[in-house]
């Protein structure tokens, strides 16, 4: 039997103070995100409960609260439970992913949040650490050394089925999320052509927005012809292959505007218009991430101190408590703050990588790269549109982003992490 | 299962590979480019500019001249205007329709968010009568601001005016610190005085929201600074002269211009047609203002240091003292009124001295005199001889301030001409002309081009014997007296004696029997006016008449010029007038006997023309 006693001994404490720092630099920057000059000066022996709940710092110190109390409830828990229910849980989920769109009510253009009294929930936030249990479940039950084109073709499936249910509830953001999951694929011996291509296919989009099209189709002809003639002595064998790829590639020039015209959204398109262009509409689209870049910006080598941040404070960075939470960083830290922020993820990663490849079992490590994939994932993007070097997609930065619902989200996807590690003594034990 | 554990690196790799780019892309953004911050400040930081109080402006015995009054502009914010009712909109403010949106267009082009003035220089009055409507007409605001009103209505050239800054005055660096629409002296001492006229503005930095509401002062106050008032200036000008004077020049063209020769003030500086300076300020002052720039008469030209005129006879002055000085002449010296080359205008005794020549004004007299001047025989080319006589003739005028800026108090100030050999080589070809060809000179005509200014100040220097202060209007910015510009002596090369040996004879011009000058006589006050008059061709018309003296001749206090334009004969019509003014101004008032040419001088020039040049 486990009690959280045992924990003490075999618990990963690094994580734990990696995860407690994240969390509690993270309020400090939404206390100074949220902070007001015309608040009453102690606000916590002069207001009652209610009306601190007004401020984005307080109850960010409930939902931390909270998160510490979700902590004790997942080390108490059998982690063989995770193991056991994941696709029960799946299986859950997706019906509530299913069901959300039509009991929810609409907030800010999507009806995916779920209303449980006092407290709001949303259903894609979760999804992200069942899909990555029921994966890592998946991978395990398999035989990886000969897994068949119908165990991926299954694999794909559960990856992709809550995504597309995310998309349908107007969540497009979170459902990009879920493309992190290659990262844990690949370890777990997914070929690295399906990277080598998204990624050859990413670069291909992006020149198809960037350079003109002709001079695009004609330089990739060019250089097709050169790799044949170089390889002119098994031309007839390389051929195919090659006329292949090429008409590939010229329909993805040209089905690139299709794409971008027919099928994204209005928003959507005009968000990577900005990325493109950024003063293409400073003060329509654009004056999220110009602002946010004047925010980080300002900040210049140490910042302008705590509490002393002008663009924030006086609200010209939008969403700057959740989504926009690094402008505050940027700020109020500048540079040192900023660099000291991704040094702390990056050993937050490197940590999480390393508790994975010590998981003896496939469904350990393939969950832990899961968490840190999806970590990284937001960790990326987040910051990357916050610096105007990805479009502009309302996804938090973990454990720093004000929201009761992000945060307890990566709190479980990481605890349960650090749970299963605990155990894997048992399990040698146990076998 | 052992070769994929070497992944772990890749996706390792990975993770710090966009770590890199992060921080090296905030790197860049927060350290590197400084234009975010700058991007920060004008998003946050909101100056609020206070106009300081502009200085005012005395006269020589401290009656104020010019002071500030508070008018209001109506501004506006496009974007703020509801649903506008232009038809009532300019019911109320008594404009025509087609202006006032025409206005509206101008402050919507401006900005749509920023306020623009719509009509300016509303006074209290005006004010009053459309105040309690504007609560119906949202976007509109009322803004108040001090402007320039005056306790005189003379002097206006003098003065100068105040308008708001033009678009192409804000480009020059040395107005940058002005905001579009902001006041500033556009001429006259209002002008040339600006920087202390305008005083220090006061600065606020005050830190705005993204919605533009304040939140308090930037720093705690630490950048601000408080406005500074401008220093008031004190003029030279005697304000109740300067009215006589204008009254006595109504209804001609010319100048007057009245120096205190012993520290260079000017005590009066007529030029006619005047205006009032009322007229350029307050609400309708660009309309007056197009009035006044269409008008025939051009009453806006500053003639006394605009207008440049050949001097005419009063120029003969500084040929002798140039000649006595140069030594190629004494006072002793006689001419034959010969009128070979040029002539005289009337018969009159043989100039057997200087003091003859001036009295009679004799032509031939001076020609032999600057002759005598330029043709030394420095070459036995005559052409060269006259080219180097003439240049050295030259220099020696220019040192009476002729030919350059004097470099008075005020812009707009022309040079005038004292033409050198390279004009008369480039107009005739070098050593294509000869002494004759520049003889006018002599007798002050010609191509020579002097300003009313230039000409009192060689009273000026006359009656100092030799030296002059740069003729100014200020004589204290402040407590702090005159800019030290004009507390340099100058000296014009003529030693004293040769002042005291034309002296005598500029006395007896008036105070003579038969002298062109006796209409200025003041004699019968113990007074006696040492003076020179000038009657100018003209190629336009009648002559330019002309008058030049100072006095007392023997401890001058006054010198002044006056230049009628079309006024014919200079000793009947510019000869009283100078000298009434110079009585008014040694005596504080004028002889009975006198007050008929008080009646008689104001008005068109026509009634002058009674006789040919002398």
């Amino acid at each position: 039997m486990n009690t959280p006693a045992r924990y003490n001994r075999s618990i990963d404490w690094v994580t734990v103070l990696l995860y407690l720092l994240l969390v509690g630099v993270g309020w400090l920057n939404v206390y100074a995100a949220s902070y007001s000059p015309d608040a009453p000066a102690n606000p916590l022996s002069t207001l009652s409960f209610g009306q601190l709940m007004d401020f984005n710092w307080f109850k960010q110190i409930v939902w931390i609260g909270t998160a510490l109390i979700l902590i004790m409830v997942l080390l108490v828990i059998d982690p063989k439970a995770y193991d056991t229910f994941a696709f029960g849980l799946y299986g859950v989920m997706i019906v509530l992913l299913i069901v959300t769109p039509f009991i929810a009510r609409p907030i800010a253009g999507s009806r995916s949040w779920l209303e449980l009294g006092p407290v709001r929930l949303q259903p894609a936030e979760f999804a992200k650490f069942i899909t990555a249990l029921a994966a890592s479940r998946y991978l395990a039950s398999i035989n990886l050394r000969q897994q068949s084109f119908r165990d991926q073709l299954v694999l794909a499936g559960l990856t992709l089925l809550p995504p597309l249910l995310i998309i349908a509830a107007n969540e497009t953001g979170q459902a990009l999320v879920f493309g992190a999951f290659l990262l844990a694929y690949f370890r777990e011996g997914m070929s690295p052509l399906i990277l080598l291509l998204l990624a050859a296919g990413g670069v291909i989009l992006l020149l198809a927005l960037l350079v003109p099209k002709l001079w695009l189709v004609a330089a990739f002809t060019v250089i097709l012809l050169i790799v044949l003639f170089a390889n002119r002595r098994a031309l007839l064998h390389h051929l195919p292959l090659a006329i292949g790829t090429w008409v590939v590639v010229i329909g993805m020039v040209f089905g690139v505007d299709f794409f971008f015209n027919s099928v994204l959204q209005d928003h959507q398109r005009k968000r990577i218009e900005i990325l493109l262009n950024p003063s293409s509409d400073p003060l329509g689209v654009g004056w999220n991430v110009t602002q946010s870049k004047i925010a980080i910006g300002s900040g210049g080598l140490a910042g302008k101190g705590f509490l002393q941040g002008t663009q924030t404070k006086f609200d010209f960075v939008p969403e700057q408590s959740t989504d926009f939470i690094f402008c505050t960083v940027g700020e109020e830290w500048g540079w040192v703050g900023t660099l000291a922020t991704i040094v702390l993820f990056m050993v937050l990663l490197m940590r999480v990588v390393y508790v994975a490849e010590r998981q003896k079992s496939v469904f350990g490590r393939t969950y832990g790269y899961c968490v840190a994939s999806i970590i990284f994932f937001h960790f990326c993007v987040n910051i990357g549109m916050t610096i105007g070097l990805a479009p502009v997609v309302g996804i938090p930065l973990p454990f720093f982003s004000y929201g009761g619902s992000s945060l307890w989200s990566f709190t479980t996807l990481l605890f349960i992490l650090l749970a299963i590690d605990a155990a894997r003594k048992q399990d040698l034990e146990r076998y | 299962m052992q070769y994929l554990e070497g992944r772990k690196y890749i996706v390792q790799a990975i993770f710090l590979a966009v770590a890199l780019v992060f921080a090296t892309r905030l790197f860049y953004i927060q350290v590197l480019d400084g234009s975010y911050k700058l991007a920060a400040d004008r998003n946050t930081l909101q100056r609020i500019v206070q106009p300081p109080y502009r200085g005012l402006i005395y006269d020589r015995k401290g009656q104020i001249l010019v002071q500030n009054t508070p008018v209001y502009d109506l501004m506006v914010v496009p974007r703020e205007v509801k649903q506008l009712d232009t038809l009532r909109f300019s019911e109320l403010l008594q404009l025509p329709l087609a202006d006032v949106r025409e206005a509206l267009q101008t402050a919507r082009n401006f900005s749509r968010v920023k306020a623009s003035p719509l009509v300016q220089n509303l006074s209290t009055r005006e004010l009053a009568a459309i105040q309690d409507n504007l609560i119906d007409f949202p976007g509109f605001s009322v803004k108040a601001r001090m402007a320039r009103s005056y306790s005189t209505h003379n002097m206006a050239h003098a003065l100068g005016y105040v308008g708001s800054i033009t678009p192409k005055l804000l480009e020059r660096p040395q107005y940058s610190k002005y905001q579009p629409g902001e006041f500033l002296g556009i001429t006259g001492l209002e002008s040339f005085y600006e920087k202390q006229l305008m005083g220090r503005r006061g600065v606020q930095y005050r830190m705005v929201n993204v919605r533009g509401i304040e939140k308090g002062a930037f720093r705690g106050g630490e950048y601000d600074t408080l406005s500074v008032a401008g220093q008031d200036l004190h003029l030279s000008l005697d304000s109740d002269l300067q009215a006589y004077a204008e009254k006595l020049m109504a209804g001609k063209r010319g100048s007057v211009v009245a120096l205190d020769p012993k520290t260079g003030e000017i005590l009066v500086f007529v030029s006619a047609p005047m205006f009032d300076p009322e007229m350029l300020s307050g609400n309708g002052m660009g309309n007056r203002y197009m009035e006044l720039l269409n008008n025939p008469e051009q009453p806006l030209f500053n003639r006394p240091l605009m207008a440049t005129y050949p001097p005419g006879s009063t120029f003969k002055l500084i040929n002798e003292l140039v000649a006595l000085q140069a030594g190629v002449v004494t006072p002793q010296t006689g001419f034959p009124c010969n009128w070979k080359l040029v002539r005289c205008t009337h018969r009159h005794e043989n100039p057997t001295n200087v003091g003859i020549a001036i009295k009679q004004s004799c032509n031939p007299y001076f020609y032999q005199v600057m002759r005598a001047t330029v043709l030394r025989g420095r070459s036995s080319n005559r052409f060269e001889d006259a080219r180097l006589g003439l240049g050295e003739w030259r220099r020696k005028v220019m040192d009476f301030g002729l030919g350059e800026k004097l470099g008075v108090d005020m812009g707009q100030e022309k040079k005038g001409l004292i033409p050198s050999p390279e004009f008369y080589d480039k107009r005739n070809g070098h050593h294509r002309w000869t002494f004759r060809t520049v003889y006018s000179l002599s007798i002050g005509q010609g191509e020579i081009g002097i300003t009313g200014l230039q000409m009192a100040n060689v009273m000026a220097t006359i009656a100092n014997r030799g030296w002059y202060y740069t003729p100014h209007f200020v004589r204290s910015v402040g407590q702090s007296g005159p800019l030290p510009e004009y507390k340099i002596q100058h000296t014009v090369g003529v030693d004293p004696i040769h002042f005291e040996e034309i002296i005598p004879g500029m006395q007896s011009v008036v105070d003579g029997r038969g002298g062109t000058g006796s209409n200025a006589s003041l004699l019968d006050m113990g007074i006696s006016v040492a003076g020179k008059t000038g009657t100018v061709q003209n190629p336009h018309g009648e002559d330019h008449a002309t008058f030049a003296a100072f006095a007392p001749a023997q401890d001058p206090k006054i010198a002044i010029v006056v230049f009628i334009e079309n006024g014919g004969f200079g000793g009947s019509s510019a000869a009283p007038l100078a000298s009434l003014v110079m009585e008014k101004y040694l005596r504080g008032q004028v002889a009975p006997w006198r007050h008929h040419w008080e009646e008689w001088l104001p008005g068109s020039a026509d009634r002058f023309i009674v006789r040919r040049r002398h």
